[in-house]
């Protein structure tokens, strides 16, 4: 599953700002999931469980918490705010394009009000690290 | 606090650690031939017995699946994405995911879409992993520069003044970014074209102009098969060259 790769990604960044910020350990990683690349939350915990480094590192011990973010989609031409549940649904091989490339959205649906493709994901889209905290160090 | 951080740069490296060398082919101009120089360089390099990628980062007009024939559907996954196995070579491109629909993509998009291959993607063991870059000098030629700061460009032009105009900002911006240019390969060259601008817009730039490929008619028909490609007159001007880069 690829999602080992996006959370390798994570603990990676946060061992850098770990490094960065000079902290002993990491306590808390806030990680969001964007729903449009459709990674659930139990699949991400048990990539993040997969690849975490053992005792000893800075991120044994982190609390890795996992949400979804919901997908907002603003029209450039027509300004209608939208989700993804009220455009063309995405299925089979499309919602697996996606899941993979998330832009890739941009080929399969349309603003349903005006039926551009120019649209932005405004939030909701992948991964992304929302916060980390640690100990020992002058704060990350 | 960190708030809002994009963890996918953080692993770029650790994917491409395991690649020696990368190496984009450049124009910022269209229709130069790139893609034609990409995939047979790819093609090429297999041939002499090195392990090499592909990646087409022209991510809105992918063509390097036509021109090596390769089949359009996903990877396979495990520890992320492993590049499709083709004609000898570990070839990526946007094509896989996006089959024959077509995808209009803004900056931002542009850029997620180059991170998330780059932090998905697992290369392996490479000689060289040979980059298909878009033309024009916009968000990917930016985005390769940020995150593969060590890539080498191989730029390609025609005898075209029209061409070498654009050629000349592409090796103007490379210049200015201090990033490593291996040379000017001259495409379509006609026989009896005798024109010297190709040459001497490398030699402005203290560059080689590495040689130059010929207007190949049956470059078209041998398209879409890899060994009919390696034996056009194309690939026998290229082999020299993909020697002395992947030699290099």
């Amino acid at each position: 599953m690829h999602e080992l790769a996006l959370a390798e990604a994570v603990l990676s960044a946060a061992r850098e700002v770990a490094e960065r910020e000079g902290l002993e350990r990491v306590t808390k990683v806030a990680v969001r999931l964007g729903a449009l690349q459709r990674i659930s939350v139990p699949t991400f915990e048990f990539c993040v469980n997969e690849v975490r480094p053992g005792a000893g590192s800075k991120l044994a011990e982190a609390d890795v918490q996992v949400e979804i973010e919901p997908v907002e989609l603003a029209c450039r031409p027509c300004g209608r705010h939208f989700g993804i549940e009220q455009a063309n649904a995405l299925e089979g091989d499309r919602a697996e394009a996606v899941h993979f490339i998330p832009e890739l959205v941009h080929a399969f649906i349309a603003c349903p009000d005006c039926a551009s493709v120019d649209f932005e994901v405004v939030k909701g889209r992948g991964v992304l690290i929302a916060s980390i905290e640690g100990e020992g160090g002058h704060g990350a | 606090m960190v708030h809002d951080l994009d963890p996918r740069p953080s692993v770029i490296r650790d994917r491409l650690s395991g690649v020696a060398r990368v190496v984009c082919v450049s124009a910022g101009k269209g229709g130069v031939g790139k893609s034609s120089v990409a995939s047979t360089l790819a093609l090429l390099g297999a041939e002499q017995g090195m392990a090499v990628g592909l990646l087409d980062l022209d991510l809105t007009g992918p063509t390097d699946h036509v021109i090596l024939g390769a089949r359009l559907g996903f990877p396979s996954e495990e520890y992320g994405i492993d590049p499709e196995r083709h004609a000898g070579i570990s070839f990526l491109s946007v094509a896989h995911f996006l089959g024959m629909d077509a995808a209009a993509l803004r900056g931002g998009d542009v850029t997620n879409t180059l991170l998330e291959l780059l932090a998905i993607a697992r290369w392996g063991a490479l000689d060289a992993l040979v980059i298909d870059m878009p033309p024009g000098l916009g968000d990917t030629a930016l985005d390769v520069h940020r995150y593969l700061p060590k890539a080498a460009h191989l730029v390609v032009s025609t005898p075209s003044r029209l061409a070498c105009e654009s050629v000349r900002r592409c090796l103007s911006l490379l210049s200015k970014q201090g990033a490593p240019v291996l040379g000017v390969v001259e495409n379509m060259k006609a026989k009896a074209d005798d024109s010297t601008e190709v040459a001497e817009l490398a030699a402005a730039f203290g560059l080689r102009h590495l040689g130059s490929l010929p207007r190949d008619p049956d470059l078209e028909s041998a398209l879409g098969t890899p060994e009919r490609v390696r034996a056009t007159a194309f690939a026998s001007a290229l082999r020299p060259i993909a020697t002395e880069i992947f030699g290099s």
